[in-house]
């Protein structure tokens, strides 16, 4: 059976802002069909974003959309998943929201392990803003603001994410959209905080600077660096250059999920107050009656 | 709650804010550590929790605003609380809070700025922030209340008008204001704004959102935004419905001034002198007129509780009234800015007593001023 599309998009906000050729449609396609196979209702979904290009991605999908400040969306994200923990909160960033100016709210979700999905997608550049480097622009690769070329190492976003105490991370990119659902299917129903970076093309603020200005070219480059995760242990250092790991890099389910330990800690809150208020009616019971004979009032 | 006996209660100005916020039906609170505002997170750390409220300290001051923004549109009514470089950094969010329209209350126990300043002492030097710190045109509500009764009434108002007016409220108060301990007797229900459930607002002040009213998870799929949006929430750069949305912004708190407008007068009757205030230094205002009048001279005192949008034609009928205003407050003269601006070059005698050290105005300093402008009338 076709996929409805039609029920998961909103279709009186297109055509979408992206360049022809873009990844984040690819990345948005994925997510939506993840989020049907999960058996979600839309109205539970509670889908936010920062700023940049992958941030208008909400704008696009008929479900509770959020399109919050710059690097900030995880906090929203935070307090709104805090607020009704029952609702499914998927947020989705840039590499320059997620890991610049977010990059501190990024480290703490992971910490607090709240179950939120973020999905990354990282094509390795600013690209709203004109072609800055990024946290994660390769070092040696040219950007509107490295014109001799980036000297800044990157992140790593998965052994970032993974250090800082994410239960789930996955990586995928976008030459390869069934395996991207199936990685982020499986953050999706994960309890706990998951990320799934998507590695994916900005032909035209990276690819035309760094010799890939051709969408489906680069799309093929960013392909053929993805190694298999059976096999990324097998290469040497040398082979790993320049090259990624792909899947399921790591999950867990040992570590417990936020909002279930604040719920556990507010019911051990709330019986201290039933104790000690059944104490004080029992202390009150015992008391002597002190009530002068003829019953009048003490004024104080 | 410590000290509870018959309605009286005997807390310091941050445990006030903290219990008033329940009491106003707060459900979720997130913070980031900042002195003097601390103890408003650690008794909610306490209470939320008892109450089924959620309560969350998060990474950073910015993360906080983020949260208390994300809570409230997932239903909850949210409050945050801060100081000065807290409230620096709040900015950009509490800005997306007015554009997106969404009900939140945030607390500023001012110190001494600027930078670090004086962590532990006094200031009110933030109050041109409240008003301008986000960038942008808009409007914004913000409550200077000062004694016990008075700051636990208005904590309870700021939830009702963020509801109403669809808007952040901001609550200033200073460091010594948080820190004294006072006995009050609680106010009752009725002695207080509406306490309601958001549902209530819908029927009372839908016309004050420019968006869809709705919150998350109501069936509505509802998109927010901090770009500039049509009346469905959608981003436009159309400038017809950009300027209207902004004028929105500003008049649907600017038209309703007067009723959102709380001032304290006393003495003024028959003033020639007016003290005007807000805050700490609205207490030696007090101490001094009452000196001031043994000895005959005919002075009051108008202080504000609303200090944003701030009370311009009352203060212009002030001015109108009286030979000479003195503007006592712990700043370079940010309120007799104002009251100067409200005058409209009228011609009367505006003296400024303005302390910035992180010590009280004293009740004497007022005094002098006082005796000084009555030589010269």
């Amino acid at each position: 059976m076709a996929f409805d599309y039609a029920t998961w998009l909103r279709p009186e906000m297109m055509p979408h802002i992206w360049c022809p050729g873009c990844g984040i449609g690819i990345v948005l396609k994925s997510l939506v069909r993840s989020m049907d196979a999960c058996g979600w209702d839309q109205d539970t979904i509670g889908f936010v974003s920062g700023i940049g290009c992958t941030s208008r991605a909400p704008g696009y999908v008929d479900m509770n959309t959020l399109h919050t400040t710059h690097g900030r969306a995880l906090t929203f994200a935070t307090g709104l998943k805090m607020a009704k923990p029952s609702s499914n909160v998927v947020v989705m960033a840039g590499d320059g929201d997620s890991a610049a100016i977010g990059g501190n709210h990024l480290i703490h979700a992971c910490r607090r392990n709240i179950d939120i999905t973020l999905i990354i997608v990282n094509n390795e550049i600013y690209g709203m803003t004109g072609g800055q480097f990024s946290p994660t622009t390769p070092t040696g690769s040219r950007a509107a603001t490295a014109p001799y070329g980036n000297i800044d190492p990157g992140f790593d976003l998965c052994n970032l994410t993974i250090a800082a105490g994410a239960t789930y991370v996955a990586r995928g990119h976008v030459g390869n959209g069934v395996f991207l659902e199936r990685l982020i299917k499986g953050a999706l129903q994960h309890k706990g905080f998951s990320v799934v970076e998507v590695m994916s093309n900005c032909h035209t603020q990276f690819g035309r600077r760094n010799k890939h200005p051709d969408p489906s070219e680069l799309v093929t480059f960013i392909a053929s660096n993805a190694v298999a995760l059976s096999q990324w242990n097998k290469l040497t250092d040398e082979e790993k250059e320049g090259k990624y790991p792909i899947g399921v890099l790591h999950k867990v389910a040992n570590r417990p999920e936020y909002c279930e330990s604040y719920h556990r800690m507010s019911e051990h809150a709330q019986q201290r107050v039933r104790d000690a208020a059944r104490k004080i009616a029992e202390a009150e019971s015992m008391k002597p009656k002190t009530e002068p004979a003829g019953g009048h009032q003490i004024e104080d | 709650m410590s000290g509870n006996t018959n309605g009286r209660v005997f807390w310091a100005g941050n445990e006030i804010i903290a219990e008033a916020a329940l009491r106003a039906g707060c459900n979720f609170y997130g913070g980031y550590p900042i002195t003097p505002s601390s103890e408003i997170a650690a008794h909610l750390s306490l209470r939320l929790p008892q109450v089924g409220g959620a309560f969350i300290q998060m990474e950073d001051e910015i993360a906080a605003m983020g949260a208390v923004i994300g809570a409230a549109l997932g239903g909850a009514k949210a409050l945050t609380a801060t100081s000065g470089p807290g409230f620096s950094l709040k900015q950009e969010n509490i800005g997306y809070a007015v554009m997106s329209e969404t009900p939140c209350v945030i607390v500023n126990v001012q110190r001494g700025g600027p930078s670090t300043g004086l962590p532990t002492a006094p200031a009110q030097s933030d109050i041109m922030q409240a008003r301008w710190g986000t960038h942008g045109d808009h409007s914004i509500i913000c409550l200077t209340p000062l004694y016990p009764r008075e700051v636990y009434s208005e904590t309870v108002r700021a939830f009702h008008l963020s509801e109403m007016y669809r808007t952040p409220v901001i609550i200033m108060i200073d460091e010594i204001i948080g820190h004294t301990t006072e006995s009050f007797a609680v106010p009752s229900d009725s002695e207080l704004a509406p306490i309601q459930p958001r549902s209530w607002y819908e029927k009372h002040a839908a016309q004050n959102s420019w968006r869809p009213f709705h919150d998350f998870y109501q069936g509505k799929h509802i998109h927010i935004t901090g770009l500039s949006h049509t009346q469905k929430g959608f981003a436009t750069t159309q400038p017809e419905v950009v300027h209207a949305s902004l004028m929105h912004l500003v008049n649907k708190i600017e038209d309703d001034q007067p009723k959102i407008e709380l001032n304290e007068e006393y003495m003024l009757d028959d003033a020639e002198i007016a003290v005007v205030s807000f805050g700490s230094p609205g207490r030696a205002a007090r101490a001094a007129i009452d000196q001031a009048r043994k000895q005959g001279i005919k002075v009051g005192s108008f202080r504000l509780l609303t200090f944003w949008p701030f009370p311009t034609a009352r203060v212009r009928k002030l001015v109108d009234d009286v030979k000479a205003v003195i503007v006592p407050e712990m700043n370079m003269g940010m309120l007799r800015g104002e009251v100067e601006r409200a005058a409209m070059r009228r011609d009367v005698q505006l003296v400024g007593v303005n302390r910035m050290g992180g010590v009280p105005i004293e009740p004497q300093e007022i005094l002098d001023a006082i005796m000084e402008v009555k030589r010269g009338l």
